[in-house]
């Protein structure tokens, strides 16, 4: 237990397992504290938004509590909002591991919802339920999948700028299913809202057993899990990231570019192409234009905040889902318009936003922190 | 949006009676009326000059009973947020009474909630209710609009030079292709050379597309416009701007075409919630089915505006007598504009082929895809 | 008086064109100063809205609405002061602070914009420059906007300043490369600030175009992604300002085939039609990229295309 002898007035702190782990612990949890100082900054910040239009911030914090977490029922809604975001998220998060940024999962929502519900038409009554809904999410996701990897092809074949390109896809994909849905494959006992033919309630995708909950969550956190380490601990991930950061090296490299970039729209399309799938078979039980709800452009905002991780998104995604199940309930008991929760959301994500650049400022949070001063 | 599809003839009628003897019945007691909780959900903004401040501002009526609490929700889409939002409100508010007002919220989710909370009573704004499939305390309400889009084709029919008129509509649903078929019927009863030419804007509130459609009608020489679309204060502004006569839709239009007003196609929802305030009130139930149009005073048209002539005031008031007394608008043979016999006889106005309809007649130019 | 099909349809994408395209035309050329100053702002479709309540309320107040239209761009430009602000914080992410402000604007234009939907505000007058046509139709399509002209006269000044003055400089060397800008003393941050505060007011102001003058009302339905659309026009455009003002048009025309279609007889199909925008925009860039002059024209610096 000799030490180096010591210069005098320092403290020489000998290394140890406990002390290395309470030190990873104290840097790791940089990431909750930040983001929980941005969203009490950001509470403070709407209330005072409250106050000026004569509102009280109590009432409403005691109400987002209630009505988007304090009871079963609460919970159940939130996670159930959430749901389509985890999986039109993720339609952002892929292609921006490999340095894109596509916005059109809209586009491939509906495409995949639309196509889903198509292909189902001829196999209501005539095939067992299980089988039709596979090939129902199957064609969805395939769908889904062309629909972004269309816009990856452009851009590694022609150069064309994928940002644009989603998200003209998004509006020629809401016609064609428009058109399709209001014509030929209208279902035509059903006179004031087009749809295609109802599902039935026997091939529709059900809640998880004991909860208010459909499938499509619990598919959207498994999805989640399997992309981050599709992303993180494969080879292809490894690429698809060397990729993203450098696109001239990893070309130099030797990487198949083109492919990777092909791969990760199409992933992406898949996964809003399934939530495409679970809005018409878990929630409408049809497709029509209520399927185009905007779960697209918010997921945009869901992976940003989340920084594009997977599991992050999760997380994000049910806060979200917190904000507009409880949304409902301010309307109501508060006499706030619906713009209310917009502004909401806006204050609140561009502060957790901008707590982006509090990383790596507090010497807390450092590395150093308790070891040598010299 | 307005949308509406019967499903059972008798109980429009036999609804409809029993609604009115509710009226006739006795004085409300306020103590009854405590503890109802009146929870309203709107597809759009409340103040949307259209479909959603109809219902808003009628429902005023309903929720200043004595003794009713009411909770109100609006831009609420057509996707399990209904369904969430009206769970929310009998879970967290305690509502008893849920009312609906727009016509995506039916299947599946309000035939859902109904049956997962039987005591709670529900009732949509469309007549989908269908006593054979859906539970009892499901129930719809509705105002068959078509009939006020007839007495507009009246005015209209005589306010015009060119025999052109144009409509303006959203999405090709039955409701507004029943608005646009009787508005033409209404033009051809006092001027057999009228046509209407019809634009669809593809949903519900495209403002700069519907300001596109009314300029492109009036270049192609109509000379009355009218609309179907949630908001149409767009389109009556613009048609007063271009020096045209316009009809109104879902509320009053009359203060923004102060020169070439005609009238316009109004619901009148305060009659229905009126009934089912006095049976709240009185701690009765409401019925599963109440609809009607001009005989059972739940649609109105607007007051005639500086557009409308003597001659066109005159017809129009006989129509909306004619209406009062149940005359059919329908009247076949009728071909749609393919030429397909579609009407083959007279057809009362509610009856429930008419709520199938998919088709334009003849006489409107235009088609559905 | 010729009124074959052809050239009603033809009158009418004119019009559209001259009619439409300006709200387009003012929310491109201001993301194309904040782009090529090395920022996107996504969330311009917010300010739009903003802009487009605040022209309104104040026209409505004050009986003016060109001072709706000044303030509508005071509006923009304070949004764009947020966004300018917060960006050049070191690791925030423009596009995702666009987004946000996006939600952050509609919704403080929809909150407070409630009291303006029933209200009748003073509306901007228009020009007529076809009277002389004697052509009813073709005089109504001509019939444009003060501010159309003001936003084709920035387009040439943006055009012009940024080849030829000092000032153009700097934006576009803060946009191609920072470090370089830094090395001659150039202050990037406050360039893209200015950039991003200059391309909010232009986006106010065509909001204000919206509620002032066509369709000339507010509610909230009145932007459904123009803000959006007008952003990504700024990359089909390639960053030159005198191409925003042919995509704006381009794009105003081609948003007119559908009613205008539908007007003349031809009734199927409109979906697809009124789609046209859209399908015709991508059609032209898969057409005309690829080429190496597309790639010299994309600012170095800029998040979405790095």
């Amino acid at each position: 237990m000799s030490d180096n002898a010591a210069p005098l007035g320092q403290i020489h702190l000998k290394p140890s397992p406990m002390r290395d782990a309470l030190a990873r612990l104290r840097r790791d949890s940089e990431y909750i504290a930040i983001p929980l100082l941005a969203l009490l900054i950001s509470a403070a910040a709407f209330s005072l938004f409250l106050l000026a239009v004569g509102k009280s911030p109590l009432d409403f914090f005691e109400l987002v509590h209630r009505g988007g977490f304090g009871s079963a029922f609460s919970i159940q809604n939130t996670l159930q909002r959430a749901a389509p975001l985890i999986l039109t998220a993720l339609a952002v998060a892929i292609p921006a591991r490999i340095g894109l940024v596509i916005i059109g999962g809209e586009g491939a929502l509906v495409i995949g919802g639309f196509t889903s519900a198509a292909i189902a038409i001829p196999m209501i009554d005539h095939a067992p339920p299980m089988l039709t809904l596979i090939i129902m999410a199957l064609a969805g996701a395939l769908t889904g999948g062309i629909w972004i990897g269309l816009a990856g092809l452009l851009r590694h074949a022609r150069g064309v700028n994928e940002t644009i390109s989603s998200l003209l896809l998004t509006y020629i994909g809401i016609a064609v299913m428009n058109f399709f849905v209001e014509g030929a494959l209208r279902d035509l006992t059903n006179p004031n809202k087009p749809s295609t033919k109802p599902l039935g309630d026997a091939y529709m995708v059900g809640k998880i057993p004991g909860t208010d909950v459909h499938w499509g969550f619990a598919a959207g956190i498994l999805i989640a899990i399997f992309l981050h380490v599709l992303m993180t601990r494969t080879t292809f991930g490894f690429a698809a990231r060397v990729t993203g950061g450098n696109p001239r090296a990893a070309m130099a490299q030797g990487l198949p570019v083109g492919k990777l970039i092909v791969i990760c729209c199409a992933l992406a399309g898949a996964c809003a192409g399934l939530a495409g799938f679970f809005e018409v078979a878990a929630i409408q039980g049809r497709a029509n234009a209520s399927i185009a709800a905007g779960y697209g452009f918010t997921g945009i905002l869901v992976s940003f905040l989340a920084r594009h991780n997977p599991i992050a998104i999760i997380v994000v995604a049910i806060m979200f889902g917190g904000i507009v199940a409880s949304g409902g309930l301010v309307q109501r008991r508060m006499d706030l318009p619906d713009a209310t929760v917009l502004v909401l959301q806006g204050m609140t994500f561009v502060i957790l936003l901008v707590s982006e650049t509090l990383y790596g400022r507090f010497a807390f949070f450092r590395d150093d922190a308790g070891r040598d001063r010299t | 949006m307005s949308e509406f599809r019967l499903s059972r003839r008798q109980f429009v009628h036999g609804a409809g009676a029993m609604g009115a003897s509710g009226l006739l019945a006795g004085a409300s007691t306020p103590a009854m009326a405590a503890g109802v909780t009146l929870g309203i959900v709107y597809v759009g903004p409340r103040d949307d000059f259209g479909w959603n401040q109809a219902h808003a501002v009628a429902i005023k009526g309903l929720k200043a009973v004595a003794g009713v609490k009411a909770v109100e929700e609006e831009n609420v889409p057509e996707t399990d947020a209904c369904s969430k939002s009206m769970e929310s409100m009998v879970n967290l508010d305690g509502a008893n009474i849920v009312l609906g007002t727009s016509f995506g919220y039916f299947t599946p989710f309000m035939v859902d909630l109904a049956k997962k909370y039987p005591k709670v009573e529900f009732r949509h704004a469309a007549p989908l209710w269908d006593g054979s499939k859906h539970p009892k305390n499901l129930g719809s309400y509705f105002g068959y609009l078509n009939q006020a889009h007839y007495v507009n084709g009246v005015a209209a029919g005589l306010s015009t030079k060119s025999n052109k008129l144009g409509f303006v509509a959203a999405k090709p649903i039955s409701s507004v292709l029943s608005n646009i078929n009787s508005f033409l019927l209404g033009a051809r009863k006092v001027n057999p050379n009228a046509v209407v030419q019809v634009i669809f804007t593809g949903d519900w509130s495209l403002p700069v597309r519907e300001a596109e459609a009314t300029n492109a009608l009036v270049d192609a020489g109509c000379d009355v416009i009218t609309c179907h679309v949630d908001g149409p204060k767009v389109v009556i502004e613009i048609a007063e701007k271009r020096g045209v006569k316009s009809c109104g839709h879902n509320a009053s239009q009359a203060p923004l075409a102060p020169k070439g007003f005609l009238t316009g196609a109004e619901y009148k929802w305060e009659t229905i919630y009126k009934i089912y305030a006095d049976l709240v009130a009185k701690g009765q139930a409401l019925p599963n089915m109440l609809a009607g149009g001009y005989d059972t005073d739940m649609v109105m048209n607007t007051a005639f505006g500086a557009g409308a002539s003597e001659e066109a005031r005159k017809a129009a008031t006989s129509a909306i007598a004619d209406l009062k007394a149940k005359k059919p608008i329908y009247v076949g043979p009728l071909k749609d504009n393919k030429g397909k016999l579609v009407i083959d006889k007279a057809y009362d106005n509610y009856d429930p082929y008419l709520d199938q309809m998919d088709y334009l007649l003849e006489g409107v130019i235009g088609s559905i895809t | 008086m010729n009124d074959s099909l052809v050239t009603t349809v033809l009158i009418a994408l004119l019009g559209g064109a001259l009619r439409v395209s300006t709200p387009f035309m003012f929310v491109a050329l201001g993301e194309c100063l904040t782009e090529k100053s090395g920022r996107v702002n996504l969330g311009l479709e917010g300010t739009l809205v903003l802009g487009a309540v605040s022209a309104y309320a104040t026209s409505y107040h004050s009986g003016s609405p060109w001072l709706g239209v000044l303030a509508a761009g005071c509006a923009g430009a304070s949004l764009g002061a947020i966004h300018g602000f917060v960006c050049k914080l070191p690791r925030v992410n423009d596009i995702a602070i666009g987004i946000a402000m996006m939600l952050f604007g509609t919704g403080i234009a929809f909150f407070f914009g409630k009291a303006y939907i029933q209200p009748t505000a003073p509306r901007l007058e228009s020009i007529s420059l076809g009277d002389w046509t004697g052509n009813l139709k073709l005089a109504t399509a001509l019939q444009i906007n003060p501010l159309l002209i003001v936003g084709v006269v920035t387009a040439f000044v943006l055009w012009w300043a940024f080849a030829n003055t000092r000032w153009g400089l700097l934006v576009r060397m803060s946009g191609d490369s920072a470090p370089a800008a830094r090395a001659m003393g150039v202050s990037v941050d406050l360039v893209r600030f200015l950039a991003t505060v200059a391309g909010g007011f232009l986006a106010g102001v065509g909001g204000a175009f919206l509620s002032l003058y066509y369709p000339g009302s507010w509610n909230q339905g009145l932007s459904s992604g123009q803000g959006l659309m007008a952003v990504a026009l700024v990359i089909f455009a390639r960053w030159n300002p005198l191409r925003c003002v042919a995509a704006a048009l381009l794009f105003g025309a081609t948003g007119a085939i559908g009613p205008a279609l539908q007007s003349v007889g031809v009734t199927q199909g409109y979906y697809f039609f009124n789609a046209a925008p859209y399908i015709l925009t991508l059609l032209i860039m898969v057409a005309s990229a690829g080429s190496q002059k597309a790639a010299r024209d994309v600012p170095g610096e800029l998040s979405i295309t790095k």
